[in-house]
């Protein structure tokens, strides 16, 4: 073999070899953070504030057992309205907000982010594994959540009539379109709240002002709206929902947009969040 | 040049600024393998200077490498270097083998290497009995060892600790050291501070005295107190007739100060030149004119550089 076919090959076994190794590492802090986030004290809140939506749920069913039964088109609003009003405007919102900001912030509070720092590990494969153990985390739990809830509401239908309504009516279509959301929020607020936790000492102040912007999207112009991650949430749901008088309706924008741009913003925010950490010092006390 | 940048520990022209507040300036070292102190008071730019090598806090300006590696490269840089550093923290919940595990298979290592590493390290800072234990359990000397087990499990070429000696019993501080020793005999190098001088000095090769954030001094204890023309050596001679050898010692223009001791059987000599003093002293008694009991150089450790060149020793045993 000729040097240049040597080296050539040689480099593509390094190339090869440095990708298992970042295959290997985003494996391993992936578990450590997935443990990390499932258990312990702090995740307790995060367990709570999944299961509220499951109780209002299981509460709604119990209450409006027979009325559910009579007219599930009726339901299916009223599941739209708390989908988008409580599960993904408030619990999925916070939820990522908690896990995602606690990721680098977290650990800046327990002052055992030099640990990584002092592993043989690439910045942007330690924020690229993070990213994906909070991702894991929230679609577990919110995912979970949803299908409980979307569960609940089929229950008065009994087994017949559910199946009735997700395999001859829209009901599937329906089903998957929520989860799909979920997935979607998870994935775009996780990136900008791992943002958040990077660039602001205090990453409250900064998410409670994104909170009101999402909270006031009904209200703002179309151009405005835009910029918003709930905005193209919104566009999604499947069943629309009345904003009130006061809202300025806007033309939703089209799946095949919305899908696309918003893991394109997320890549782009994570993109961020890599050139940021390169440059990060640990320095705890004066951060 | 190359080749030797690969084998050694280098800052050329580094300084680091927390915005106004200077933490080190214009540091330009050669540090080799074996056992570096770096000594000076609280504020000196001790930890400024190990966090700069390991890409903790990045330079304003200048370079530095870690044999021929850049503290930018953590991917290269940290399958060699081993950092224990002062903070005394630790992820929460974690048992001692957890944590010198968890952070092994961040290497990249598989789960039974690992575990094997994690095993060898707990052993060799003695805390292989209380692995299971959970860390936020551990006493203050256990947590050291612990980090010190961490930052030693992957058997990296250098090894970077921050007041490693912190909290630990004379037990373990004595074990500590003689496992600091028997590393550095292997080849490593070992950058380590410490506020405890005359350990610093029993093993340590080489010193950097750090003073406001510049190097007052570097090098071996007795070649920096040599370089001191300022401060003359102080030597006391044991012996039955001072007054012959005070009067072959004036004969020396190096010879600043000779005190005969009240008990009239020692000498107390200030010199500008040691080795010629010590030389006259040998003609002395090899002519049979004095019987020599004892030789002492008064100042000639660390903790007399260290109180010449920074400030008294009681501040500096609290550097």
């Amino acid at each position: 073999m000729s040097s240049r076919a040597e080296t050539v090959v040689m480099e593509k076994t390094a190339k090869t070899s440095r990708w298992a190794l970042w295959r290997r590492q985003i494996a391993s802090i992936l578990r450590l953070e997935v443990r990390k986030n499932f258990t312990g004290k702090r995740s307790i809140l995060i367990y709570l504030l999944a299961l509220l939506p499951v109780f209002i749920m299981a509460a709604l069913v119990f209450v409006h057992y027979d009325d559910i039964r009579r007219d599930f088109g009726e339901s299916s609003v009223i599941f739209a309205n708390l989908y988008e009003g409580m599960i993904l405007r408030t619990v999925v919102f916070f939820g990522c907000a908690w896990i995602f900001m606690n990721l680098f912030r977290g650990e800046v509070v327990d002052r055992s982010l030099h640990y990584y720092f002092l592993s043989p590990v690439r910045r942007e494969v330690l924020v690229a594994a993070k990213y994906l153990s909070g991702l894991v985390a929230s679609l577990l739990l919110f995912v979970t959540m949803t299908a409980i809830c979307i569960f609940f509401i089929y229950l008065p239908l009994g087994y017949s009539g559910a199946m009735s309504h997700l395999f001859d009516g829209p009901g599937l279509n329906q089903v998957l379109t929520y989860l799909g959301i979920t997935v979607l929020a998870c994935v775009g607020y996780g990136a900008v709240f791992l943002v958040i936790g990077l660039f602001f000492r205090n990453p409250i102040i900064p998410a409670i002002l994104l909170y009101g912007w999402e909270f006031i999207n009904f209200l703002l112009p179309p151009m405005l709206k835009k910029l918003s991650v709930i905005h193209y949430l919104h566009s999604l749901t499947p069943v629309p929902i009345n904003e009130g008088p006061f809202a300025i309706v806007t033309e939703p924008t089209s799946a095949w947009l919305t899908v696309p741009g918003l893991i394109l913003v997320t890549a782009m925010v994570l993109l961020m969040a890599s050139v940021r950490i390169r440059g990060m010092e640990i320095r705890y006390g004066g951060e | 040049m190359k080749e030797m940048a690969s084998r050694m520990i280098v800052f050329e022209d580094v300084s680091k600024f927390y915005g106004e507040i200077l933490g080190v300036n214009r540091v330009s070292l050669s540090i080799a393998p074996g056992i570096t102190s770096l000594v000076g008071p609280n504020g000196a730019g001790k930890t400024t200077l190990m966090n700069l090598m390991t890409g903790l806090l990045r330079p304003t300006r200048g370079r530095i490498s870690i044999l021929g590696i850049s503290p930018d490269e953590p991917e290269e840089l940290f399958r060699r270097v081993g950092y224990c550093s002062q903070f005394d923290s630790f992820p929460r919940g974690v048992t001692g083998r957890e944590f010198v595990e968890m952070y092994l298979t961040v290497h990249g290592y598989g789960k039974k290497e690992a575990d094997a590493l994690t095993m060898k390290a707990l052993e060799r800072v003695g805390l292989a009995d209380a692995a299971g234990k959970k860390v936020g359990a551990y006493s203050k000397g256990m947590r050291q060892r612990v980090r010190l087990a961490q930052s030693v499990a992957h058997n990296p070429s250098v090894l970077i600790l921050d007041e490693p000696l912190n909290g630990l019993d004379p037990m373990a501080r004595a074990e500590t050291i003689r496992l600091f020793r028997q590393l550095a005999d292997e080849g490593l190098h070992l950058v380590i501070s410490s506020h405890i001088l005359h350990e610093v000095d029993m093993m340590s090769d080489a010193v950097v005295l750090l003073n406001n954030g510049y190097v007052v001094a570097e090098g071996d204890v007795h070649g920096v107190r040599d370089e001191m023309e300022e401060h003359p050596m102080q030597i006391l001679v044991r012996c039955d007739r001072p007054g012959r050898l005070a009067a072959h010692a004036f004969g020396q223009d190096e010879v600043v100060e000779a005190k005969i001791q009240e008990d009239r059987h020692g000498l107390f000599i200030k010199t500008r030149d040691a080795d010629k003093f010590y030389l006259l002293l040998n003609r002395v008694v090899a002519d049979g004119l004095i019987s020599v009991e004892s030789v002492t150089p008064v100042d000639d450790d660390l903790s007399a550089v260290y109180q010449y060149l920074i400030g008294s020793e009681t501040e500096g045993s609290h550097a």
